[in-house]
Parts: structure tokens; sequence; C-alpha cells
């Protein structure tokens, strides 16, 4: 099949998540007024590098297998 | 609020890894098998969320959330009693037929099973349907986008337009499929986050339901006619639909999902990719696990927003209105986007909505360019070409799709009215088809002639119904009633379930009675294409709860738990 779509989308939502939670790190917390006092942008990027790094580790253990 | 630096680089990250996946796939389109069916290669998880992505276009994420301001809970019906069973059906029944016939489209298993005519009717009528459903969401698309992200409607259409048609040039179908991956998962983490900051903001689901018995006793319903999937179908004047119960799982469920989930091309052909007999099959029941929670991505906002309005929460959200005063309910997500997120988020929220519109279109596109190339060029015009003349009629066919479907936008843009009417006559061609095939795949002895004339007659008996009757309050014209009034619907739903009851019923009668009057096929030519004459598949090679059947039941018992608990 060429192409194992795990790996962009994990690099995808790995970059997305840093992103995320950089700005959230970093930013005035007045902007979170409107997600109710929440730092949605820091909790949401974290879950978004979770998704993006088990994504590369699924898709580099099955690259791993095939050329065993 | 307008996007800033932050929301345009998210965004900008989407467009590069969605035209790198073509990119990178560029040199994997040798034959015109790989450019229209992935060369048969892609994996059963892929194939499922590609299933579920090519249909969560703009009408289906916009469509679903107002539908659950307007008419609530409910609005789960078009999951849990439509799609759900539906696609079970097709993994578990179905797929053996059309990936075992080595069809390589919808309207080629009409061919193989029935005659040339009959697959010329839905091939063609599917072809000119697909364009300009295309046109039509690229137009909501245009409006949207120009009102969230400032941008004019040339530039929306043409940008968006303009990526699809490079990265389905570059890797065809596996270039559709696998953005339509990325896709999936960006809707998801784009919308998640609005359900969760939206409840809290209303107190919980508790809150939720609370403010939604204000919202139904402020119309005249039960209190819980908001929050409940069944509990107030019983008669159609209890609920805010306006249908009751026999028409929610015959018209809706039966007929039009089924019609729609296990006969259009644009789903089935993800299936149909698929690397083996069994990954096709389970393409569809993998899809039907996040299709039966999608409700509460989709749906709850909308009932979110209309609670909010009618009641609001802390930060105070309301739906805006539109210029004739009444609810926007169509604006239910982009406005609640951009009341919940602050920057950073919005630009996820907004790539959500980025990704929807183009797996929708480019489904309709990779869906178009095939029936194109395999069911009319090279079936009427162009026969015995070589494989890389009908690849490149494929690549000329997507550039001539995707420009049509602008040239429908702008159509829309100017005339609503016709695209009205085409969406109608689309839902009369559409009506009567799952009758055909359920006959075509059950019945050795339906003919070809049958299948024809029984189409032929479903739709004209759509048309008919619906010139016929009327939803109540409605004048006559594009709602109904065209020829004469001989029923008033309590709503327009109940008048489009009751149309598709019809159509499929009379599809049914005509098909079986021209079936026994016409001279039926040599058995043996019906071999792999109907279901008694086809060798049971042996699933011995799979783990037991690997099987369709077991996974399928098990869907089926989830989905009706998901009814029970939301009753």
């Amino acid at each position: 099949m060429g192409l194992d779509i795990r790996i962009p989308l994990g690099v995808m939502f790995t970059i997305l998540g840093l992103l995320l939670t950089g700005f959230g790190f970093f930013s005035d917390p007045v902007i979170y007024q409107r997600s109710l006092g929440i730092d949605i942008n820091l909790w949401w990027g974290l879950a978004l590098l979770l998704f993006g790094a088990l994504m590369l580790c699924l898709g580099w253990r099955a690259a791993g297998g095939r050329t065993h | 609020m307008h996007p800033r630096e932050i929301d345009w680089v998210i965004m900008g990250v989407y467009f590069v890894f969605v035209l790198g996946v073509g990119y990178a796939l560029r040199r994997q389109v040798k034959t015109s098998t790989d450019y229209f069916l992935s060369g048969r290669s892609i994996p059963a998880w892929v194939a499922g969320l590609a299933f579920l992505s090519a249909n969560l276009g703009a009408q289906e994420v916009i469509g679903m959330a107002a539908s659950g301001a307007k008419y609530g809970m409910a609005t789960s019906h078009f999951y849990w009693v439509g799609a759900v069973p539906a696609m079970v059906f097709l993994g578990v029944f179905m797929m053996p037929f059309y990936y075992g016939s080595q069809a390589r489209s919808v309207p080629e298993y009409l061919k193989l099973r029935f005659d040339e005519k009959t697959r010329g009717l839905n091939a063609i009528s599917f072809a000119t349907m697909t364009v300009f459903s295309s046109g039509i969401s690229m137009y909501a698309m245009g409006l949207l986008l120009n009102l969230l992200l400032g941008w004019d409607f040339d530039t929306s259409v043409w940008l968006s337009a303009a990526v699809v048609l490079i990265y389905i040039l570059l890797g065809g179908l596996t270039s559709a499929i696998y953005n339509e991956v990325l896709q999936f998962f960006l809707i998801v983490f784009g919308f998640a986050p609005l359900v969760f900051l939206g409840l809290k903001d209303l107190g919980g689901w508790q809150g939720l339901s609370a403010r939604l018995t204000h919202v139904a006793t402020a119309q005249g319903f039960a209190p819980q006619a908001w929050s409940s999937t069944w509990s107030q179908m019983g008669d159609p004047t209890s609920n805010p639909m306006g249908v009751e119960w026999f028409g929610v799982a015959m018209g809706l469920g039966f007929v039009l999902s089924f019609g729609y989930w296990c006969t259009d091309f644009l789903v089935v052909q993800r299936a149909m990719a698929a690397h083996s007999m069994s990954a096709a099959r389970r393409t569809p029941l993998i899809a039907a696990v996040p299709k039966m929670l999608f409700p509460f991505l989709v749906i709850v906002p909308g009932m979110i927003a209309i609670a909010s309005t009618q009641h609001t929460g802390a930060s105070g959200f309301v739906l805006p209105h539109k210029p004739d005063g009444t609810l926007n309910y169509d604006l239910s997500i982009p406005m609640m986007l951009s009341h919940y997120f602050p920057h950073g988020m919005l630009g996820l929220g907004l790539t959500a909505l980025l990704a929807s519109f183009m797996s929708g279109m480019a489904g309709n596109v990779t869906a178009f360019n095939t029936v194109w190339t395999y069911d009319i060029y090279q079936a009427y015009i162009n026969r015995g070409a070589s494989d890389h003349h009908y690849l490149n009629m494929g690549r000329v066919a997507t550039v001539f799709g995707i420009g049509l479907s602008v040239a429908a936008a702008y159509v829309a843009n100017h005339f609503n009215n016709i695209m009205d009417m085409l969406q109608l006559l689309f839902a009369f061609v559409n009506a009567p088809l799952f009758a055909t095939f359920l006959l075509g795949m059950f019945w050795k002895r339906a003919t070809g002639h049958g299948a024809f004339a029984g189409l032929l007659c479903g739709t004209a008996a759509a048309a008919l119904h619906h010139g016929l009757t009327l939803p109540r309050g409605s004048v006559a014209g594009i709602k109904g009633g065209w020829l004469a009034l001989l029923h008033a619907y309590p709503s327009e739903m109940a008048q489009n379930f009751w149309t598709a009851i019809w159509a499929f019923t009379v599809c049914l009668v005509v098909t079986i009675a021209v079936s026994l009057i016409t001279r039926p096929r040599a058995e043996n030519d019906l071999v792999g294409l109907v279901y008694s004459l086809t060798p049971r598949l042996r699933e011995t090679d799979q783990a037991w709860y690997a099987r369709p059947a077991v996974l399928g039941a098990g869907v089926l018992a989830a989905t009706l738990l998901l009814n029970l608990i939301f009753w």
C-alpha cells in the first residue's frame, strides 16, 4: 500500500497539538473567558499531542514489523 | 470573531497535509483501477473511516445540528433507525455481491445483474446528481466561509475546489480516502470540545434537558418532546417532526436510509476499494461504530443552541435570527464555534468545518469520475480503448466534474429555486432504488425489464405522490400539491417519508409483476450476483469476533440500547 496513513495522521496531530499547547501556555488568560475560564488550548492541545503520538507509535511499530 | 494568526497557522497545517498526502501518493497511480478503486488495497479501518467521512459533508454537519435545534433528540432517528441498521445490512448481506461480482461501480453491478438500460438509467442520474449536490454544498460553504472567515464567495469556492482537485488528480481515490481519514479525526477533534463547553455552560445534560422542557412547552408540546427519541412518536401532532413511528421506521429507516447507505456509490465505493472481501464487508460495520455516537457530536450542539437561546446559560449564547425573523438554525455550529472557542481552538474548529466540506466534495468527485469513466464513457462513448486512456479520462473527468460543481455553486447562488427543484427531482429518482437492489440481490427471478420498469414507475409514483399532497400550512408548488390536493401531511418530513414509502412500494410491485411476465436470465449467469445462487462465504480465516455477522449483531445491539436509553 506504500503509505501508512497513521504516519501523516500522527505528524499532523503532533504539530497541531504542539501549536495549541504552546499557544495555550503563552496566551493571555483573558481570552479564555469565552471558554468558561478553561484554558482549552492547553488541555485540548495535550489531547491532540497524545493522539498524534499514539498514531506515530502504531505506524512505526507496523513499519518495524514489515522490515524484519 | 474573525480568525487571527494562530488560527490561520492551524488551517495552513491542514492544507499542507491534505496536499502532501496527495503528493506522496502520486507515484502509486499506474492503472485505472489504482485511480478509481485504489487498486483494491485499502485496509478495513481506513475504508471504514473514509466511508463515514465521505458522507460527513457540510450538509450533514450543518443540517444535523439545525435539525437538532428544530426537532431535538428525535433527530437521532437518522442514525439509530436509519444509517446504522442500513450499514449493517450492507456489510452483512449486500457487500458479498458488490465486491464478489468484481463490479467497479454500483451501476456496473446493475449491468451485470440486470441489463444495459438499467445501468444507463442509474449511471446517468447518479452522475448528474453528484455534480449538482457537490455544487449545492459548495454554495453553502461559500456563504458560511464568508460569514466566518470574511472570505468572499469566489475565493472560498475556487480555493477549496482547487485543493480538492489537486489532491484527487495526484492520488486518485486513495488520496481522497486517506484524506478522509485525516478529515474524520479533525471533525471529531474539532467539534468534541464544543459539545463539552456547551454542556458545561448549561450545567451538563441535566441542565440541557431542563432547558429543553421550556423549549418544548413554549411550542405547545409535551415537556420531554426535545429530549426523547420515541416517547412522542405515537402521534404526528405530539412531536415537532410531525411524524409517527411507522413513517419513521418504514419511510426513514427502511426506504430512505437503506436506499442511501446500501446503493449510493459515493459510500459503497469506499468499501469496494478495500483489500479483500472480508475487509469490504467490515468497512460499513467499522463505520457504524462511530456513526452511532455521532448524534452526540452533531445533533447535541443544535440542542444546546436552541436550549441556550430559550433560556441562556452563564455565557449567554443565543442563535441569530434570519432576515424574516425566524431563528437561523443552520448557524448552530458555526455560531457556537465563534462563541465558545478562543483563538487557537477557533482555528481547529474552522479546520474541522473546512475538512467536512472538503471530504464531502472529494467523495462526490471521486464517485462522479468513476461512474462517468466506466459507466458512461466506456459503456457508450468509447468502448475498446486502452486502460491508460481510461485513466487519463478519469483525470479529465475529475477536472470537469469539479468545474461543473463550481458552475452549479454559482447557479445556486443566483437561482436558489432551481436547486430546490433539482434536489426534489433527485429525491424522486432515489426513492425507489432500494427496491430494485433488494429484488436484484435476493430474488433470482427479477429481470432487467422488470427492474427498469420498476425504477421508472417508482420515480413516477414519487412525483405523483408529491404532486397530490402538501405539508399543512404550505402553498402548492415546490412543496407539493402541484396537481391536486388529496391529502395534507402534518409536516414536510412526514410528506418526504411517505413519498419514499410509495415510491418503494410501487417499484417493488411493478418490478415483480413485469419480471413474472418477462423471460428470466439463465441461472448460470447469475452466480455471484444473487443470494440463492451464490455459495456461502466461509469466514473461517478470521477470529469469531471479527466475522461480519457477529460484528453486525454487536453494532445492532448497541444501537438498540441507545434507542432505549434515550427513549
